[in-house]
Order: structure tokens, then sequence, then C-alpha cells
């Protein structure tokens, strides 16, 4: 009988486990949330507004109607994307401030096959295989810009923060100069930088009518648990997690380390391409200038509120996504300026580095090992 | 500098002034368009060099300091706040406003540099992540303040930015300034010149005095320098701070000196070209400032084609686009890094956390 009810036992006792381990994981980060949405309050309060109100409508804004909800998964999308790009990168210890340029970039190639390719082959291209082509596209311009510091950094020993932030800027100031010139858009009622619309036939259809909720938010979740998967039960995720916990072992293990860096990066890029790529199929059927403000850094927070693991990265941007959705709710309820949600953000960061501060204010142990993400600028 | 370094530099410059006397020489004397570019260079390299010598300090004593930007855009706004402040609702003289402004601003710089010191010294903080935390704070405050304090209806100004006190006066170098044709690069706003006496304060101070030397032992060898009595937290506290104060007063320059308003985000990026002045200068200030001064001619070099629009050849038309300009530095720094033109070396315990 005994060997009967053990097994069952023990499922339950690993689910606990998990569910022990997780809510382990999780203190910290929701600690963190809290405690900035507190010094949050303050500051509302010491702007002379109310607090409680001002969170109601960020709450209200967020979450309170089937349309709230729809739009807090498409702030969502492209954080996902680029927070999981920023995570993958922190597990191979790379740190890579440049999704911002990688999603700009995706965006831009994604958008130039979509409208232009057809023109240029002087050919019909059947929607299937055009929106493929765009997706393709953009994908490897993202590949390409995060490549290129992983490739230099394994060359040249250059540091990828460096690198990544100039071409953050050679990519911002590359796409203005397209927006602007070539690629603007000819309609001679437009005066913005965008691009003109891509091809029908190569637009990702909407999900319910009358609501911008569309699949990129799904693919989202999908290729989380890709990266999850990648990461844990692959050869290649066990050589990107080795190389960035400790790249001299690594190397003693045979792990080619030169080429795991390169890889990680273009993954990497290719993760927040993917971000661009979904706003210009999926949402937006265009790149316009201004898009992707933000995003590169905001994900780093992601990131690191995820704790570098895939589902982290879900809830974190699910949740910096329902902020920023409800945060004009909110300023339109209270005139709180939304700009107060980009304080908690910074906050939350704050907090979540910071851990020691958590643990001291809720007196809690420290049980794991510090995060080391970078190594100075000597490499 | 080494010398491949210096040639390379020289040669940038040269091509610079090269294209604009060459476009505009047809209608302007060569000898006037090269005073011009020269006085709107150290104009406009004014927040590069000060940025960088912010970079300088906190790295030299051995912390990564990626939240210049962040520093920069919250000391523009509250410096120029207080000018407004000042002027509006206390009634002061507006340059004495504007001085009590640039003073703020550094005030802020110092309280950001601060905060940076917090985490990266004390909490141990990965000091990149550090940098991004004060970057996106930085961004927010300023904005939420900007819209709290001026454009919200009871606001202390009455919902409606009022009329600000104006930019800072240029100011008449003695002697200098009175030489014909040459004086007007001497003719220069106070903080423009304030950033050319820091570098030389700075190299000073870092080469020949025991605190730059105790400065330098913490970038280098936090347990040497520990074991010799030298306060390893206490100096990168300090060089920090200092380095706040040097990111604010780069601030005042964009609100108080350049032009007599606020804009959200309207730094735009110069905190990181900064950055990259002070890797392409190599952790040294004059280095620093001559990266500054190149980074700093190819916008005044886009600055001057304006004044020549229908003489350039529409094959370089291109080049009067800011987008375009403006990926000068940031190509330049990259192909630095890579060491093809003469290493760069960071101190040797940059971003390094040190454990006792």
């Amino acid at each position: 009988m005994e060997s009967n009810e053990q097994p069952k036992k023990g499922t339950i006792s690993i689910i606990v486990d998990i569910f022990k381990r997780s809510a382990g994981a999780m203190l910290v980060p929701v600690l963190a949330v809290f405690t900035a949405m507190l010094v949050g309050a303050l500051v509302i309060w010491g702007a002379g507004g109310n607090p409680i109100a001002a969170y109601i409508g960020l709450f209200e804004g967020a979450f309170g109607t089937a349309r709230a909800l729809s739009e807090t998964t498409v702030w969502a999308t492209p954080y996902i994307f680029a927070g999981l790009a920023v995570a993958l990168a922190f597990k191979g210890g790379l740190f890579n401030i440049g999704a911002e340029g990688q999603l700009a970039l995706g965006a831009v190639a994604a958008a130039w096959i979509g409208y232009a390719l057809p023109d240029v082959l002087g050919v019909q291209i059947p929607g299937f295989i055009h929106l493929f082509l765009v997706v393709v596209g953009g994908l490897l311009a993202g590949a390409l810009w995060g490549a290129i510091p992983g490739w230099l950094k394994a060359k040249t020993g250059g540091h990828e923060v460096i690198n990544t932030i100039m071409m953050n800027y050679i990519a911002l100031n590359m796409v203005s100069f397209l927006l602007n010139g070539v690629m603007k858009d000819p309609n001679p009622l437009n005066v913005i930088a965008r691009t003109p619309l891509i091809a029908s036939g190569a637009r990702i259809p909407a999900i319910i009518e009358g609501y911008r909720f569309h699949w990129g938010f799904i693919l989202a979740l999908v290729v989380a648990f890709f990266i999850w998967w990648l990461l844990w039960k692959t050869t290649l995720g066990f050589e990107i997690r080795t190389a960035g916990a400790n790249p001299d072992a690594a190397k003693y293990a045979g792990i080619n380390v030169a080429r795991t860096i390169v890889l990680t990066m273009a993954i990497s890029g290719t993760l927040a391409g993917m971000a661009g790529v979904i706003e210009v199929t999926a949402l937006n059927y265009r790149h316009e200038l201004g898009f992707s403000q933000g995003y590169g850094f905001d994900a780093i927070a992601i990131a690191l509120l995820g704790k570098t693991h895939p589902l982290g990265v879900v809830l974190a941007a699910i949740l910096f996504g329902a902020m920023r959705n409800g945060a004009t709710r909110m300023q339109f309820m209270t005139q709180i300026p939304v700009d107060v949600i980009q304080v908690i953000q910074a906050l939350i960061l704050l907090f979540v580095a910071a851990d020691a501060i958590i643990r001291y204010i809720y007196r809690i142990r420290t049980s794991e090992e510090r995060m080391v993400l970078t190594r100075g600028w000597g490499g | 500098m080494e010398l491949r370094r210096f040639a390379f530099i020289a040669l940038i410059i040269v091509v610079m002034f090269g294209t604009i006397v060459a476009i505009g020489s047809s209608r302007t004397s060569p000898g006037i368009l090269i005073v011009s570019m020269l006085a709107t260079t150290i104009a406009v390299a004014t927040p590069l060099t000060l940025g960088a010598l912010s970079g300088l300090y906190c790295e030299r004593a051995g912390v990564v300091n990626i939240g210049i930007e962040g520093m920069m855009l919250a000391s523009a706004f509250f410096g120029w706040f207080a000018a407004i402040y000042m002027n509006t609702i206390l009634k002061m003289p507006p340059l004495l406003s504007l001085w009590l402004g640039v003073l703020a601003a550094i005030v802020t710089g110092g309280l950001m540099g601060l905060l940076h010191a917090v985490l990266s010294v004390t909490f141990k903080v990965d000091q990149i992540i550090g940098g991004t935390v004060i970057n996106l704070l930085a961004v927010g405050i300023s904005g939420f303040f900007n819209r709290q304090l001026f454009f919200e209806k009871g606001s202390i100004f009455g919902g409606q930015v009022p009329h600000a006190p104006g930019t800072l006066p240029a100011f008449h170098v003695p002697i200098l300034a009175d030489i014909p044709v040459v004086g007007r690069i001497f003719e220069q706003q106070p903080i423009a010149i304030s950033a050319i006496l820091l570098v030389f304060f700075t190299h000073y101070v870092l080469f020949y005095t025991r605190w730059g030397l105790r400065t330098r032992a913490v970038g280098e060898h936090p347990r040497a320098a520990d074991t010799v009595g030298i306060n390893v937290a206490r100096m990168r506290y300090a060089n920090v701070i200092i380095g706040g104060l040097m990111a604010g007063l780069a601030g005042a320059y964009f609100t108080l000196e350049s032009v007599p308003s606020f804009e959200p985000g309207m730094t735009n990026g110069r905190g990181f070209i900064s950055l990259a002045a002070m890797i392409f200068g190599n952790w040294s200030p004059f280095g620093a400032w001559s990266a500054a001064l190149v980074f700093g001619a190819a916008q005044a070099l886009q600055i001057n084609l304006q004044f020549f629009r229908e003489l350039i050849p529409p094959q370089w038309a291109f080049l009067q686009q800011a987008s375009i300009v403006g990926l000068v530095p940031y190509l330049l720094t990259m192909l630095i890094l890579t060491g093809i033109i003469g290493r760069t070396t960071p101190p040797a315990a940059d971003g390094v956390p040190y454990e006792k």
C-alpha cells in the first residue's frame, strides 16, 4: 500500500516545493513593487494629489474594461520581447543595452520589406510568403544589430555595454534619416516621419474585430516558453548559461566561448527585433519615428524584476504594460501627470537592484548569491 | 595621447573644417569661416566636455557612470525651474535668478551623484544598473514636475509657463576677445568658459595633487589603496558626487545658457556622447576635451552648413541632416574600442565594487 501512496505524496510535495520556491523567488520583486508604489504615493501626495484615487484610476485604466485589458496586452507585447532579449543576454553574462536600436532596426526592415519589396522586385508576392519575408527580414536586422557588439566583444574585447549604447544611437539616427527621407510616406497630407502602410497581405489580422489585442501577445507567450526551453533543456542553453556564469570554466569544459557570446547576442537581438516586427505586422502596419522611445531601458528593469527568468519577464512585462496603459486614465481622472509612472518604474528597478534595501526594510534573510552582471569595462 | 590617435583626431578636424571652407569659400573668406566654426564648436562642445569630466571623476575612482544623461536632464530641469521661480515668484533680477538657477542645477547633479554613490558604493549594485536607475528616474521626475508645476490647473505659475529670465550673457575675455577676427572665439558664455577651465583644473587635480593620486589608486587597485590607509568608500563617494556636480553644470548649459526653455528629453543623448568622449579620450581630461571638440565640430559643421544651403552640391545635401552628423561620435567611439587606432585602457578596477 505504501508504495502506492508514496508517488502521490511525492507529486504533491514537488508541487508544494515549486510553489515555495517561486514564492521565495517572488518575495523580493513583489515587495520592491509594493515599496516603489508606496514611494510613488508619497510623490503624488507631495504634489498635491490623492494617491488612492490615482491608483484606483491606474487600475481601472489597466484592467477595468475589456478594452483596457486589450490595451494592456498591446503595451505588454513589446515589453515581453525586449525583456526576454535583455534577460537572455544576462543569462549569458552579457549586458544588452541595445534592445532599443535592435527593435527600431527590426521594425524599419520589416516595414520596408512590407511596403516596398513587391515594387522593387516588380512581382506580386502572395500574402503568406510576403508576411514570412517581412518577419524574417525584421528578425535578421535585429539579429545583426545584436551580433555586431557580440562579435566585437569576442574579437576585440570591446565592452558590449558601450558598443550597444553607441549602436542604439547609430540605429536611431539611421532610422530618423530614413523615415525623414527615402522611406517617408509620400502621401501629400503626411507630415510625420513614418513609412507608408505595408501591403495588406503581409499583415497579421486582428483576433477580435474592434480591439487592438493581437496575435503578437500570444506569440510573445509562446516565445517566452521557447526561451525557457532553449535555456534549460538544450545544449546551446547550457553553453549560454555556463559561459555566463563562469567563462573560464566554460572554456575548460570545451565550450567555444567566443561563438557562444556572438550567438547569445544574436538571439538577444532577434528577440528585440521581434518586438519591432510585431509592431509593424500586427499593430500599426507601418513604422513611425518615436515608437520605440524608452523600450530598451524599460526592458532592463523588466528583465531584472523578472529575475531574468522567462516566466518572471512575462509577469513583469504585463505589470509594466498595465502601468503604462492605466496611466492615461489616471491622469484623466486625477490630473496626476502620467510621468509619475516612470518614476515608480525607476524606483522598482532601484529596489530590485539594491535588494539589500528591501531585505533591510522587511527583515528578510539573504538566501541567494548576489547576481554579478558586469565585470567592468576592462571585460 | 598616442601619436597615432592624435594624428587621427587632427585628420578628422581638418576634414570637417575643410568641408565648410570648400563649400562656403565662394561667398565668405576662409578665415571668417574657420573662426565661426571654432566659436560654434567650443559652444556646442560645452555639455560634452562637462559630461566627459563627470564620467572621468567617477571612473577614475572606479565607478562606471552611464547615468550622465539622466544627471544632465534632471539638472537642466531643476536649474531652469529655480531660475524661473526666483525671477517670477520671488521677483529677483534676471541675472541673479539665472546664476541661482545654475547653482540649483549643480546641486541637483550632486544629489544624483550621491544617489549613484549610495547604490554603487554602499549597496554594491551593478553600476550599469545604477546608471540606468538614474536615467529612468531623471526622465520621470523632470517630466512629472514639468507637467505638475507648469501645466496643471492650480500650479504655482497658474497653469502656464511664465516668461523665462533669458540666457546667461556672453563673457568678453579681456584682451583676447579684442583681437580682430579671431577675437570672436573668445566671446563665449560663462558655462562654456568654465568647462575649459575645469579641464585644466581636473588635469591638475588628477595628476598633481594627493587627492588625484588617491583617486587614481582607488580606481586602479582599491585593495592596495586600502592597505596604505586610503578610505576607498569615502574617495569613491566624493568623486562620484563631484562627477554629479559636473553633470549638473552641463545640465545648466541646456536651459540657462543655450536656450531659455525646457523640453522633456532635451539632452537628447548628449550624456551618452559625453561617455563616448571620455572613452575616446582614453580617460584623460585633455583627451576627453579633444574628443568633445571633435564631436562638437561635427555638430558645428552641420549648423554652419545651414548658411550655405544653396551652395551645397545635391549629392552632398545629406550632410545637412542632423541624423547623419549625429552618427559621427558613435561610429568613432566604436572604432576606437576595436583597438585599430591605439589601445584604450580604462582604470583597472572600473566598475568593480570593492569588497573589504
